[in-house]
């Protein structure tokens, strides 16, 4: 049992949890993710760490409302605790100093995307982000992500905020503008796709942070496996992160429609 | 292993003499009563196998010889002293029987409903051996007594030595360090258990499924050790949550690392990662784990009408039999050599049947074939015929040019093996690992390169039975236990 710490509306339905956790805390880098589980009959649910507070000995999660399980974590007040949390998980990111990393999230990819600009911008980056979403109530972080930013570009569909137009139109002006040694993107699987097909024409090393599916995360389902090179990897275990451009991202958006029907019938009967 | 058999009790020499051996030998196997296949397919969580009655227990019990040397005992990696056990039925000190099964084993009830005893006591027993009769059902008469002591209350905790403050972690929850945490508890030891889920008992609350194994009795058993002493801490990653060494920090003198084969193998051929395929570790955990058979559990899990699992193990056969209970018409086990060969148990092959699995052997899928949204439709089979035998002595499966067609289904369960956890072997510096992934160690004392660090199950096996990671827990305590003797 974790208690919840404090917690943050970015919208109706993107919520900021604090959740206590000192290990996890302790033990977390940037790109690591944790298994977060609600009530006795809750769903295992995979969520990228977007910070941690070493001090207070707790992280931080954002969750979007997309169906039950993430209906009943964002349902949880302060003081409330989740069942069960787990993690750290995965391998963290790898932190070099390159040159300029073109760092790019799309919606709630915002969040785990702050912890690992940070950490290049500290490693001696020059870190340009690239945040997009579909209109302004979908930006979240734009403060935290400047602060650890040389530069940022803020896209939303719409043109409701910052500039009119996708992720990809962001980056790409930053690519023709300057040498772009690494780009980072986490986001929805369709974002990351084209964000991966517009940086393959540009020849710069891209690291995607996948969502798979999964039940524990420690690599006993399989239920995470995407193709990444023409091979079966497992997202818990052999990433989160892979080289963008050798994964199938067709692929992987099938395999997260997978139980979609499954689930509908769930949310029918439990109704 | 230590063997402790007091034959030569007054109590067991009366038995013997009362009971002669013409007699004892004209007594037909007990038949374990079993629920019928039409009404057991309905629910995941009514146990096939009902057990025993007193009567029927006490009677098989007087077929045992009670050997001047018991091979059966030889038989058993944890070595239970069968005959010890079996002739407390037979006078009837049943709660008795249960205490000579836990001098030796943490985990009876398990142990009588899990283990392959026609493949390791049973088949030594001497009825089998000398006079070509059917075995001592020794695993019925194991889950009897475990059975009847959970049942009755009537359980005495095994005896214990005093405590003596050696802080001891086990990694894992499964039948291997659960086997391990109980040695090392009544040898006075302090023993945290660390589990990465959010239950204990590992492959036996999310691999076994309730029809074959119920929550209710291996949850009893873990009370039990938690009565010995033992904790648990569920939810902690050794290795990720916190490291070995934060552990050493906080006073644990001794691992024993029984992390498991936590990593399901797929075939890697084309059209593998369509939906609506999932290794049997993923879909027995959703539905054991996760209870996604249920309506009221938020966990989702695919409901296939044609269903394929591949793969001839007891995880076939669980996940075969689960499909069923699922509510899918036709379950089709594909196994690339006979049945002969299928390393499940003889029974839950039979019990597949009944349930109305059918067995598609000798055959091996090449590739699948999905619809327009990705999921499965088709699986390209191919025809097999058995050539040399390899070194496990098996005969090779080898394919048959030609032969290939197809089988319509909606989801394939693979179930061809699982290989070892990765996550211990990457988080310990300087430990040594087979080229497979498996801890290395001494098959004596289970010691692994790195001298606190002990491994057993399947994380050094890379994919066995219950009651051989069981043993393993045992040889590992016993030697932790000589390591600090005398401190």
């Amino acid at each position: 049992m974790n208690k919840i710490l404090g917690k943050t509306y970015f919208s109706e339905r993107v919520v900021k949890l604090e959740v206590e956790a000192p290990l996890i805390a302790k033990a977390r880098r940037p790109g690591n993710f944790v298994i977060v589980r609600v009530g006795e009959r809750g769903e295992r649910v995979p969520l990228t760490i977007a910070g941690a507070d070493t001090r207070r000995g707790s992280i931080t999660l954002v969750v979007q409302v997309v169906g039950a399980s993430s209906r009943k974590l964002c349902a949880l007040e302060v003081g409330d605790h989740v069942t069960d949390l787990v993690g750290p998980l995965g391998k963290p990111t790898r932190v070099e100093r390159v040159g300029t990393v073109l760092a790019c999230g799309g919606g709630v990819g915002i969040a785990p995307l702050l912890p690992i600009a940070g950490a290049f911008k500290e490693a001696g980056n020059r870190v340009v982000s690239v945040i997009a979403a579909r209109t302004r109530e979908f930006i979240i972080l734009e403060e935290e992500i400047r602060a650890c930013s040389d530069e940022v570009i803020v896209m939303t569909d719409d043109g409701s905020y910052g500039n009119k137009g996708v992720i990809t139109t962001g980056m790409e002006a930053v690519i023709v503008r300057e040498r772009v040694e690494l780009a980072v993107t986490i986001g929805p699987a369709i974002m990351m796709k084209f964000a991966a097909a517009l940086t393959r024409r540009h020849a710069i090393p891209t690291i995607a942070s996948l969502n798979a599916l999964m039940v524990d995360g420690t690599g006993m389902c399989g239920a995470c496996r995407v193709t990444v090179g023409g091979k079966t990897r497992f997202t818990c275990v052999d990433g989160p992160e892979f080289d963008a451009h050798e994964v199938d991202f067709d692929e992987m958006l099938a395999r997260l429609d997978g139980l979609r029907d499954e689930e509908r019938n769930k949310d029918i009967t439990s109704v | 292993m230590e063997i402790t058999s007091d034959r030569n009790e007054a109590w067991r020499k009366a038995l013997r003499v009362a009971f002669p051996a013409k007699d004892r030998l004209a007594i037909e196997r007990v038949t374990m009563p079993e629920v019928p296949p039409a009404e057991r397919v309905k629910s995941q969580r009514v146990e096939v196998n009902k057990g025993v009655t007193p009567a029927m227990a006490q009677r098989e019990a007087r077929r045992c010889m009670d050997c001047v040397t018991p091979a059966c005992m030889e038989g058993c990696p944890v070595g239970v002293d069968i005959p010890g056990f079996v002739k407390e039925i037979e006078r009837g000190e049943f709660t008795r029987a249960a205490a000579v099964l836990k001098r030796a084993s943490a985990l009876p009830a398990v142990c009588g409903r899990v283990c392959p005893q026609e493949k390791q006591c049973e088949e030594r027993c001497f009825l089998v051996q000398k006079l070509k009769k059917e075995a001592v059902a020794i695993g019925y008469l194991e889950r009897f007594a475990a059975d009847h002591e959970r049942e009755t209350g009537d359980a005495p905790l095994p005896e214990s030595l005093p405590a003596n403050g050696i802080r001891v972690a086990v990694v894992g929850s499964g039948p291997s360090g659960l086997s391990c945490a109980g040695d090392l508890a009544k040898a006075g030891f302090d023993v945290t258990v660390f589990e990465a889920l959010h239950e204990i008992g590992g492959v036996l609350k999310y691999g076994i499924p309730e029809f074959r194994l119920p929550n209710r009795v291996v949850d009893a058993e873990i009370d039990q050790l938690r009565r010995l002493g033992v904790r648990f801490v569920t939810n902690y990653i050794v290795g990720m949550t916190g490291t070995l060494d934060d552990l050493r920090a906080d006073g644990f003198r001794c691992f024993y690392i029984s992390s498991g084969a936590g990593l399901p193998r797929f075939m890697n051929i084309p059209g593998e990662n369509s939906n609506g395929i999932l290794s049997a570790n993923e879909y027995l955990t959703r539905v054991n784990l996760m209870g996604a058979g249920s309506v009221e559990a938020d966990t989702p899990v695919y409901r296939g009408r044609h269903v394929v699992v591949v793969g001839g193990g007891n995880t076939a056969m669980d996940s075969a039999r689960t499909a069923r209970r699922l509510g899918a018409e036709r379950v089709m086990i594909v196994y690339r050599r006979g049945e002969e060969e299928m390393p499940a148990r003889v029974e839950e092959v039979k019990h597949a049947r009944e349930e109305g699995c059918e067995f598609i052997t000798l055959t091996n899928p090449m590739a699948y074939l999905a619809d327009e949204r990705r999921r499965v439709k088709q699986v390209i089979v191919q025809r097999m015929t058995l050539g040399e035998a390899d070194e496990s002595g098996r005969r090779t499966p080898v394919a048959v040019e030609g032969s290939e067609y197809a089988l319509d289904t909606d989801m394939v369960i693979v179930a061809v093996g699982v290989s070892p956890n990765p996550i211990i072997p990457r988080s310990v510096p300087g430990l040594a690992v087979s080229r497979r992934g498996t801890i290395e160690v001494d098959p004596e004392s289970m010691q692994t390169s790195v001298p606190d660090l002990y491994a057993g199950g399947d994380i050094v096996r890379g994919g066995a039975t219950v009651i051989l990671a069981m043993g393993d827990g045992r040889r590992a305590a016993q030697h932790i236990c000589r390591r600090f003797s005398g401190t």
